[in-house]
């Protein structure tokens, strides 16, 4: 679903690389070249994608369980028909996302076990529990649609991999992010009762939201290095404001109140918002928010309980190629 | 809190529609489940596929169904306001999930049997039935090799992955014989001409699964013992746990529009 700005701590190069490599490399991207997985690069710029991409795909096997959490209860069979099909597309871009990953020379297996290890991070957003249907629709609207504010300049990330995963990505985020507003439309324009439920999850997915484009500017240090080597392209504040002046009107159409009453709108038509919880925000990615313990229990059991049918199937290709080369030799 | 059951009028023909979507929709049920939980991601994008056929085949048959009735019944009302005595699925579909071997060989029982059974009912002389028929062969003609290809890496894999599809085979092998019995309502529609009569299928039923239990070096259970009445609504315990949660929205919130 989607990548955090977690700040990355880069080892900047550190002179033992060839500086005249380097410095075409870095001409490279500053002519908008793409970076395959056979080019050159710097050790530090490996290390970064790495860690981004792979936490991008942690956060979609992650997000799956908050959404799947209704799938079961999902009000009629059309609605339970998109859910399932959206989360299943949750799926197919972690695998994707992890197949670019593994383009920079990290297998699935050790991203994986980095994850259910604590020792790599997926998106704090969903450590938080969907607790209505209309949990649903707000996280199509809102946190797929912080998303897409992140992902479509990475679809001209320097390197070819990960910015063609994103480019397919973001097709099918939009896609989730319509189909979340329309829930919302639907609750909105239904029963009392079903809009108090809309209400109600706008005011506990907002901050959350706005958190998930990373620490203000002011307080974010690793940018420099990500802008340079153009994997992001703007700021996390830039991208939170985006966000709020494209959602704020969503908001108003629906007759919903967004849960900030400092917020105000400037001359230049930018919604101006309250500060930030980043109390909250730390906490959160410290392992203290409502469900991260639900979410790596249940990661782990689903890896745990599959680990005899990963070997089954492991052993079983391995007889197979056995029986072959046997009667290749016969 | 209490919402009413609809009422439907079962004339042969609705009947063999509501439990033909009944099975299709509570084994999408049962696999949806596994979304998010599997052993490889791969097996979520799969189990999560074949769910999303089963729920839309039951959708096509359920909106047919209530076509057929003719009074205001509809896809949701069917699924979501019949109480666990009004459900006609097999038995075979609403055995928990139990452990991958369990919900794959689950799924190769009935695959196997939902394959052959969508193609001649290709036939039909219903012209809906027989187009669904067409969409359903297709999906179950995947359906079955995936659980196939599932059930020889199982057997042939590891002793414990062996003993464990052995252990499935053996406990869901009673829940069979409920695919091919027919009553006196469906007999009048395979004698139209409008349904396939399943009885003839078992013989070709059979010889699919045994050669691919044989490949996997798994045997068949000598008992031949066969467990009834998903048909006439006298289920498991688990099916009422499952329509539980997946008309808690209708039941707590109903007559709204979602």
């Amino acid at each position: 679903m989607y990548t955090q700005a977690l700040n990355t701590a880069e080892t900047g190069d550190r002179g033992l690389e060839d500086a005249g490599k380097a410095a075409q490399f870095q001409a490279r991207i500053d002519a908008e070249e793409r970076i395959e997985p056979n080019d050159w690069m710097p050790a530090a710029y490996r290390k970064t994608l790495t860690r981004q991409i792979s936490q991008h795909a942690h956060s979609e096997i992650v997000g799956m369980l908050p959404e799947g959490n209704w799938i079961t209860r999902a009000p009629t069979l059309r609605r339970k028909a998109a859910l399932l099909a959206k989360v299943q597309d949750e799926c197919g871009h972690g695998l994707y996302l992890y197949a670019a990953a593994e383009t920079l020379g990290s297998s699935r297996e050790e991203l994986v076990d980095a994850m259910l290890a604590g020792k790599a991070k997926y998106s704090s957003i969903f450590n938080y529990p969907t607790l209505t249907w209309a949990d649903i629709g707000t996280i199509g609207w809102l946190v797929d649609g912080a998303a897409i504010m992140n992902q479509i300049p990475l679809c001209r990330c320097s390197y070819g991999p990960y910015a063609r995963a994103m480019i397919r990505v973001c097709k099918e985020e939009s896609f989730h992010q319509r189909q979340g507003y329309e829930i919302m439309v639907t609750l909105c324009r239904g029963s009392d009762e079903q809009k108090a439920m809309a209400q109600d999850a706008l005011n506990r997915w907002w901050w959350p939201v706005l958190m998930m484009f990373g620490p203000p500017d002011a307080t974010s240090q690793h940018s420099d290095t990500s802008a340079k080597w153009k994997i992001k392209r703007f700021s996390n504040d830039e991208l939170r404001q985006k966000f709020v002046d494209a959602t704020v009107p969503q908001a108003q159409y629906l007759g919903l109140t967004i849960p900030d009453p400092g917020m105000t709108q400037d001359a230049d038509g930018h919604w101006r918002y309250s500060e930030i919880d980043w109390t909250e925000f730390k906490q959160v990615l410290a392992g203290n928010g409502p469900c991260n313990r639900d979410r790596m229990a249940a990661r782990r059991k689903a890896h745990e309980e599959g680990a005899w049918v990963r070997e089954a199937a492991a052993a079983y290709a391995a007889k197979r190629v056995r029986r072959q080369t046997a009667q290749a030799a016969e | 809190m209490a919402v009413a059951n609809i009422q439907v009028a079962e004339t042969p023909l609705v009947l063999y529609a509501l439990r033909r979507a009944d099975d299709a929709l509570i084994l999408g049920h049962r696999l949806s489940e596994w979304c998010g939980h599997a052993p490889m991601l791969e097996e979520d994008m799969a189990l999560s596929n074949i769910a999303l056929d089963l729920i839309g085949q039951a959708r096509e048959v359920y909106s047919y169904a209530a076509k057929v009735e003719g009074k205001d019944n509809d896809e949701d009302k069917l699924a979501y306001l019949r109480d666990v005595r009004q459900y006609r699925n097999l038995l075979l579909v609403e055995q928990p999930n139990g452990d991958f071997a369990q919900t794959l060989v689950r799924q190769f029982f009935y695959a196997a049997f939902a394959d052959i059974y969508w193609r001649a009912m290709m036939k039909s002389r219903d012209a809906t039935l027989a187009a669904i028929a067409a969409k359903s062969e297709k999906e179950s003609a995947y359906h079955l090799r995936h659980a196939s290809e599932w059930i020889i890496r199982l057997g042939d894999g590891t002793d414990e992955s062996h003993a464990r599809a052995q252990e499935a085979i053996n406990h869901l092998w009673a829940f069979t014989g409920e695919m091919f019995a027919v009553d006196d309502g469906e007999r009048a529609l395979i004698d139209a001409g409008i349904v396939v009569d399943p009885g003839t299928l078992r013989g070709r039923w059979l010889t699919t699964i045994s050669d691919v239990i044989g490949e996997a070096k798994l045997v068949l259970p000598q008992n031949d013992w066969m467990q009834q009445g998903g048909r006439a609504g006298r289920h498991s315990e688990h099916l009422g746990h499952l329509l539980s949660e997946l008309q808690s929205m209708q039941r707590t919130f109903p007559g709204l529009t979602w």
